[in-house]
């Protein structure tokens, strides 16, 4: 069970633009279990989406380049592979959920292609056995009335159901580690819960690592195993989410937890934390959240803390913890 | 779909009447077709008699009124120049056009669609401007001129190629190529500009993840999606091709409707020129109802709208 199935080490995905250098993802570092559900939580534009384009190797166009790291696939640089090895890869061993289910279907294929295509990458079958095995994709996330579904277009569905759709594509090809990046921000509030549901079943049906991207906290409670907090470019506190929860270390996770509204207690203003994230652009020397840290010290805007072992499992970036 | 096609017809009828109305009172500015048809000490009295026979004798409004019932009757006149019904003498010439029209189109699809593709995959480098450059040197270039180079290097300097008239394939390859070099470069662009579009949207992400082949996610997820807009094109091309061979037309000697319009204006016969423009604008409307209508078969939002 404790069998790492994906090893990220010291990865950077930077954009090199004319007017200068992104550091979006900057030093990251996660390994995730088979089974497991890692939750990677951050603020927008902390380089979380990017860390999980630079895993598939789907960089956007415009300058973006991984320049360090190693992603380990069971155990495999796939950094290094070539193009055409890491499309055998694609879809197979490691895929992805995307944010918005509204633009993520082709509009001009039917379900049925798009579905069929998807289980094509697992086995080449006839054509009939495909769409049976279409059908019952569907039913496993759990659309009704699959059969009359594959004739169909996206347009003829809800953001919902078309979410649930990419999610049966992605993991069509019985891949090892499925990443979902926001996968329910673009969903209702009722519906997100059901997806999330969904996912988690499929999770423990078919044993896969699911890296779960989101910027919710409540969220991660409900699905993730551990959870892994980023900040402008680089994860500073990762451990298991009860001890998350129970006693953050890093002063960043301690403060975006704060900032969760309660739905006990006295009625207040909600928490929130001072001042703006650095620019990618022009990074501090020192840590990266010292400028708004409550708790901010000299050394602090000197060096880079190093990471610190705080529990069984836990680490954070900052010097005032304690090693445990 | 019943009821967007009997509002389009509609539509289409009031323009009809509009295109006959300016077109019989334009053309009987350019000057009388006596004057061309009798001698120049042609007497007074033969001058009103061919007038008379013409049906010129009137006032312009008695002369409208006249052409208004005839129309509403089915009957356009008959051509002054040609002796026989000038609808007749239109439908006689339309299917020389017709047959240089899907070749003109093919040629411009088969060298459009595939340039503008590899100029999207290869925006700002060098292929794409080489593609930009075929494109605007295409638009750039009048067919009258193209006409009469190819004319001169392929049938004079080198005898390969007949210079003009309807005839064998090889009387094809000058006029088609005159007409689909202007279609090249539209097509080309708007493969291009609708292939950058597509190339960023989510969906050709989500086929990436698949697994699927570069080869897969540009020629069948985003080609397909770029063609929706090319579609639209083909049908103002289309258009262009049947009214806009004018030229072409004559310069090859090719005797289309393109060469007969061209010599109702030049002959001034107005019976002709009518009924030649009032039966290519119909043309023209039921092109793009087709279009729309093959719109609704590749876009499958607009088919189950």
């Amino acid at each position: 069970m404790s069998e790492t199935v994906l090893d990220v080490r010291d990865l950077h995905t930077h954009f090199f633009l004319r007017r200068g250098v992104v550091k979006a993802v900057d030093g990251v570092s996660f390994s995730l279990r088979r089974g497991e559900v890692l939750g990677l939580v951050g603020e927008s534009g902390c380089g979380k989406s990017l860390t999980a384009l630079s895993l598939m190797r789907l960089l956007p166009k415009g300058g973006a380049r991984t320049i360090k790291g190693e992603v380990l696939l069971d155990g495999e640089n796939i950094l290094e592979r070539s193009p055409a090895a890491m499309r055998e890869i694609r879809g197979r061993r490691i895929s992805m959920v995307l944010q918005d289910p509204q633009t993520s279907l082709n509009p001009v294929f039917s379900i049925g292609d798009q579905l069929r295509e998807a289980l094509l990458r697992r086995h080449r079958a006839p054509r009939p056995q495909l769409t049976q095995e279409s059908v019952e994709a569907l039913r496993r996330v759990e659309i009704a009335a699959p059969e009359q579904r594959l004739g169909q277009y996206p347009h003829q569905m809800s953001g919902g159901m078309k979410q649930r759709v990419v999610g049966a594509i992605a993991i069509a090809g019985q891949p090892a580690v499925l990443i979902a990046d926001e996968p329910t921000t673009a969903l209702d509030v009722t519906i997100q819960l059901q997806y999330l549901k969904l996912l988690k079943r499929l999770q423990v049906e078919t044993g896969m690592a699911i890296l779960f991207i989101t910027h919710d906290f409540g969220v991660v409670g409900r699905m993730c195993d551990r959870v892994a907090v980023m900040y402008a470019g680089r994860i500073v506190e990762c451990g298991p989410v009860r001890r998350i929860f129970e006693a953050p270390q890093h002063p960043y996770t301690r403060a975006l937890i704060a900032s969760v509204p309660k739905m006990t207690g006295p009625i207040g203003r909600l928490t929130t934390i001072e001042g703006q994230p650095p620019s990618l652009m022009d990074l501090p020397v020192g840590c990266r959240f010292a400028s708004r840290c409550v708790q901010a010290e000299p050394r602090c805007l000197e060096a880079y803390p190093r990471t610190v072992q705080v529990g069984r499992e836990h680490t954070a970036d900052c010097w005032k913890v304690v090693p445990a | 779909m019943k009821r967007f096609i009997a509002r389009r017809l509609m539509q289409g009828a009031v323009l009809i009447c509009m295109v006959a109305t300016i077109v019989f009172f334009l053309g009987r500015l350019t000057g009388n077709p006596v004057d061309l048809m009798l001698p120049e000490d042609a007497t007074a009295e033969d001058r009103a008699a061919l007038t008379k026979t013409l049906g010129l004798d009137g006032s312009l409004g008695d002369q409208f009124v006249i052409f208004v019932g005839n129309a509403l009757h089915g009957d356009l006149g008959r051509s002054i120049r040609m002796k026989q019904p000038a609808v007749e003498a239109f439908f006689d010439r339309l299917p020389n056009t017709l047959v240089l029209i899907p070749w003109a189109l093919l040629l411009g699809m088969i060298l459009g669609i595939p340039l503008g593709v590899v100029a999207a995959l290869n925006r700002g480098g060098l292929l794409d401007r080489a593609a930009g450059t075929v494109a605007v040197l295409g638009v750039a270039v009048p067919s009258f001129w193209l006409g009469v180079l190819l004319i001169f290097v392929f049938s004079v300097e080198l005898g390969w190629l007949p210079s003009g008239r309807m005839g064998g394939p090889e009387h094809f390859i000058l006029p088609v190529v005159t007409l689909g070099t202007f279609l090249v470069a539209g097509f080309m662009r708007i493969t291009r500009s609708a292939m950058l579009e597509v190339m960023e949207s989510e969906f050709v992400k989500l086929a990436r993840i698949k697994g699927l082949s570069e080869g897969v996610v540009i020629w069948k997820h985003c080609l397909r999606n770029a063609l929706i807009p090319v579609l639209t094109l083909w049908g103002v091309f289309v258009g262009n091709l049947i009214t806009g061979a004018i030229v072409t037309e004559t310069v090859f000697a090719w005797p289309g409707i393109g060469r007969l319009t061209y010599e109702a204006v030049i002959y001034r016969d107005f019976p002709l020129l009518q009924a030649v423009i009032i039966l290519k604008s119909i043309l023209i409307l039921s092109i793009n109802l087709v279009v729309d209508i093959l719109y609704a078969y590749v876009d499958p939002r607009i088919r189950l709208a």
